[in-house]
């Protein structure tokens, strides 16, 4: 039984990261091809940094996922402190309801909804090109705000109900109580929506897709274009340095939480 | 305005909605003493110490502080301090920064604050505990952190909110005691709330007994437990016997088809009263030489004594006793004149004092739901 | 609560609140609008009418989603099980190793599956390499599938694995004092009380899979058309924006409606993330 569930969970992983290894082993090829390994070679790794294009996308991708992540984080942690004194009540239930929207609807329908939307006002304005990087915002910042106020909203709710009154209590004026005492109780939570905002924001094609425009391309979109014709192995190079960052990313996050858990509790550290 | 009166409610009622929580409130506390507001949940004792502090404003009715309405004064600005049911610790900060929470927010010098926040750990016993997380503290250890944190910044009235609710039963005496030793050593006014009565009893100096929203009764423990104003306080407040009377003269009452000797007077020529007899008044004795006499229905061995109910006419009455008598006996009651406390006829007549239905377990199970309240 | 302070505290909520009505709301009334007009902004059935010929692509759609998600569902189930066995830093690891290739590109992702099944794909060099013959993979509907299965199997995984590593031990040891043996213990204990993980992982691949339109075209090779190709090409090729709102819209009521049915089946009616 041990050996099997062994097996099984080596032949998942196998087919998880099957293309992964597949295009990490392709970015060092020496030809243009895909399929036939001939020799080892980092030239589409140098040929990366002349990709312009490629390059400037990734700066676009980064500048909208730290700003659509940001602002959506403030605009959903002060969305969830104020839903969070609502008593419940059809009001409450109902933004609740349009909160989960764009986390229940398919992508493509959130996608088109927005697109549908820019352009009618692009039609009011007279504009041709509405698309670009104010619209991405506004779209990153939609499909991001639902991650944020869920992750931060339970996170208020186990927090004593008390914390405010009592910080008022030693002598605090409310406002003041909310930021020494409110805020940085709920801020792991409201750090792991930033980061949830953040990698969704980076990831993000299908919405970006639509509500895009040609002056300002994300590296999805760049992919995406691409992918349409044949790809050469420098989008493969450019692949296994995202994954690498971001397989680093990851560890070095999780030794951090490992740490201040331990810090934080250190007889229940044990235990988990 | 009363020679030492520290805090004055005038009047006081609060309602949200159509529930009326508080309904025309007044209440003196007096400097320095140990006050204790008790009753069950809802009984609106938790609002009252709320409105002291300054999280809720009255619909009506002023609040006096030192002389001075305090109405409009916001909780950061008000010399009380409030410990709180979960204690409302800061997770994010350590031992010592709870304590020093206060202190900074009024910018004392470090070398102040660092040797007020010793002394205060001293006095709840936590020395060497400053850099320790809070989540990392067991329950009476946040409990003491709690007190510290108030204390630290020299509050004149400190407000606990049953403040050992969370606590097992060994370490809530052991803490009565302390928070009691450390009133009287600091000298400020407590006032505690509760709804657990021998805690109460135990504790204060004056207790206020709450229920709907209405002060039944203020009076030292003994006043409350002796002389109780009506059937809930004798009630709420240890075991009674309430049995339906009428009395005949000053000094004379009828109950359970028997004439007694009491020693209240004041009351109109054959008014209906409460009859409150507590059952360790009562003294058993031979069926023939009873004032009263009836059938042992159930025994219980409580170490110290027995607790026995006797059907006297259909009533059931409790009495403590040292002797073992058995199911089916028939006893006679014995009752001196001081043991007989009158009430006047209340909204609470005929609710309480019979023990028919009494059962333990009834008595355990309906003590959780007393934790939550608005 | 303080009620000057309780209202000052609602009102910081109201720029989110503006927000959703602008961005989350009008949008899909937007959808709606666009599905009842014309290209003049006129009233018009005319791209209602349309739908009726695109029927067997969304049966198809359907279909396909259905046989991912069973698909993803028996994969996950057991390996979720697996993971939420093993000691706490092991599952920690597992789980970060199941989430890290969602978080590369799945275009890229789903174009390097073309590399490995294609005729003379890697797969297929390997086969002929020890003797046997190619077998046909690209531009088939399983393609189709297999790429819909490996894009949402996380999906499937996560909210699985986060019940069962919530389950109370005890409760099954309770089950087995109870004599049920190995299947019943599975059948009677583990598997309800996983069903809120199994109900959310369903919702979480089947939405995706239905609306996908990328993985169809690189996988299908074009001849296996999914329902969001469709759209996608009404907003990006031909322009005709009524006829794609017109089909979004049965789309999201299709999956409105399937939601509501899943979530009849989980007794909370909640979703587990």
């Amino acid at each position: 039984m041990k050996a099997l569930s062994k097996i099984y969970t080596v032949l998942v992983f196998i087919f998880l990261y099957a293309p992964i290894a597949v295009l990490i082993v392709y970015s060092f090829n020496a030809s243009t091809s895909t399929v036939v390994f001939s020799g080892f070679s980092l030239q589409w790794y140098k040929s990366l940094i002349h990709a312009s294009a490629t390059l400037k996308s990734v700066r676009n991708t980064i500048i909208l996922a730290v700003t659509s992540s940001v602002l959506a984080t403030v605009i959903g942690t002060a969305a969830a402190v104020g839903l969070e004194k609502y008593k419940k009540s059809a009001f409450r239930s109902s933004i609740m309801a349009v909160t989960n929207i764009p986390m229940m609807n398919p992508e493509i329908v959130t996608g088109i909804s927005m697109m549908l939307l820019f352009v009618f006002i692009g039609r009011i304005i007279h504009s041709d090109s509405v698309l670009g990087f104010g619209t991405l915002l506004i779209a990153h910042i939609t499909f991001n705000l639902p991650y944020v106020i869920l992750t931060v909203l339970p996170k208020l709710r186990q927090t004593d109900k008390n914390l405010s009154e009592a910080a008022q209590d030693l002598g605090c004026k409310p406002v003041n109580a909310f930021f020494k005492v409110v805020l940085p109780s709920i801020m792991p939570a409201i750090i792991t929506g930033l980061i949830m905002a953040f990698t969704l924001s980076l990831d993000d094609f299908i919405i970006s897709y639509f509500t895009g425009g040609p002056g300002f391309q994300t590296l999805p979109i760049v992919i995406y274009s691409m992918t349409k014709k044949r790809v050469k192995p420098d989008m493969y190079a450019l692949a296994s340095l995202i994954f690498v960052s971001i397989l680093i990313l990851l560890i070095l996050y999780n030794l951090v939480q490992e740490k201040s858990e331990e810090k934080s509790n250190p007889d229940k550290s044990a235990r988990r | 305005m009363k020679d030492n009166a520290i805090i004055e409610l005038k009047n006081v009622s609060v309602s949200y909605g159509d529930e009326t929580v508080l309904n025309n409130l007044n209440l003196t506390i007096r400097d320095k003493e140990f006050i204790t507001l008790l009753g069950p949940s809802g009984c609106g004792k938790t609002t009252t110490l709320r409105i002291i502090a300054g999280f809720i404003d009255p619909d009506e009715g002023e609040v006096i502080f030192d002389g001075k309405k305090v109405n409009d004064l916001p909780p950061h600005k008000r010399q009380v301090n409030t410990i709180f049911q979960k204690y409302a610790l800061f997770p994010h900060l350590n031992v010592y920064e709870n304590v020093a929470f206060g202190l900074r927010i009024k910018k004392v010098k470090e070398r102040e604050i660092k040797a007020k926040v010793e002394e205060m750990l001293e006095l709840v016993n936590l020395k060497g505990f400053e850099k320790r997380n809070i989540n990392s503290l067991s329950g009476g250890q946040q409990q003491r952190v709690a007190i510290a944190r108030a204390l630290a910044v020299h509050p004149r009235v400190l407000l606990l909110d049953e403040p050992l609710g969370a606590l097992d039963l060994k370490l809530r005496k052991d803490m009565q005691a302390e928070l009691k030793a450390i009133q009287q050593r600091l000298g400020i006014t407590f006032i505690y709330v509760t709804h657990d009565q021998e805690e109460a009893l135990s504790m204060s100096d004056t207790i206020v007994v709450m229920d709907g929203g209405v002060i039944q009764q203020i009076g030292t423990p003994i006043e409350i437990y002796n002389e109780p104003q009506n059937a809930f306080v004798a009630d709420f407040i240890g075991e009674s016997n309430i049995v339906d009377g009428v009395m005949l003269d000053d000094c004379l009452v009828e109950f359970s088809g028997s004439k007694f000797v009491c020693l209240d007077k004041g009351f109109d020529k054959n008014e209906a009263v409460d009859v409150v007899v507590r059952p360790e008044d009562v003294d058993v004795v031979a069926p023939e030489s009873g004032m009263l006499k009836g059938v042992v229905t159930s025994v219980t061995f409580k170490g110290v004594h027995f607790e026995i109910i006797v059907d006297i006419g259909g009533f059931k009455w409790m009495i403590q006793t040292t002797d073992f008598h058995p199911v089916d006996s028939v006893i006679g009651l014995y009752i001196e004149p001081d043991a007989i406390h009158i009430m006047k006829k209340s909204r609470y007549s005929g609710l309480y004092g019979d023990y028919s239905s009494f059962s333990e377990e009834f008595d355990e199970l309906s003590k959780p739901e007393e934790e939550e309240e608005e | 609560m303080n009620k000057r302070t309780n209202l000052r505290a609602k009102l910081i909520s109201s720029p989110y609140i503006v927000w959703s009505v602008l961005f989350i709301v009008a949008p899909l009334i937007f959808v709606v609008y666009y599905a009842f007009t014309d290209n003049t902004g006129a009233f018009s059935l005319l791209s209602i009418q349309a739908l009726p010929k695109y029927i067997p692509t969304f049966l198809r759609s359907i279909w396909f989603g259905i046989v991912a998600t069973i698909i993803c569902l028996i994969i996950a189930y057991p390996l979720a099980y697996i993971i939420s066995k093993k000691t706490d830093k092991v599952q920690r690891t597992m789980i970060l190793l199941v989430m890290l290739p969602m978080w590369m590109s799945f275009l890229i992702r789903t174009y390097s599956w073309m590399a490995i099944l294609q005729d003379t794909g890697i797969i297929n060099s390997f086969l002929m390499k020890i003797g046997l013959p190619p077998v046909h993979m690209i531009n088939t509907g399983g393609a189709v599938i297999l790429g819909m299965v490996y894009n949402f199997l996380p999906y499937m995984i996560m909210p699985i694995y986060s019940v069962m590593a919530k389950m109370d031990l005890s409760m099954i040891e309770a089950c087995q004092d109870l004599g049920g043996n190995g299947l019943t213990v599975v059948r009677r204990c583990i598997l309800p009380l996983s069903m809120p993980g199994i109900v959310s992982g369903i919702t979480m691949v089947f939405v995706p899979s239905v609306s996908t339109f990328y993985i169809s075209q690189k996988l299908g090779g074009g001849s296996f058309d999914l329902i969001g190709d469709v759209i996608e090409r009404q907003f990006q090729q031909s322009y005709n924006y009524n006829l794609g709102a017109a089909i979004s819209l049965v789309l999201m009521v299709l999956i409105l409606a399937s939601m509501a049915v899943m979530n009849h089946f989980s007794e909370e009616g909640e979703m587990v993330i």
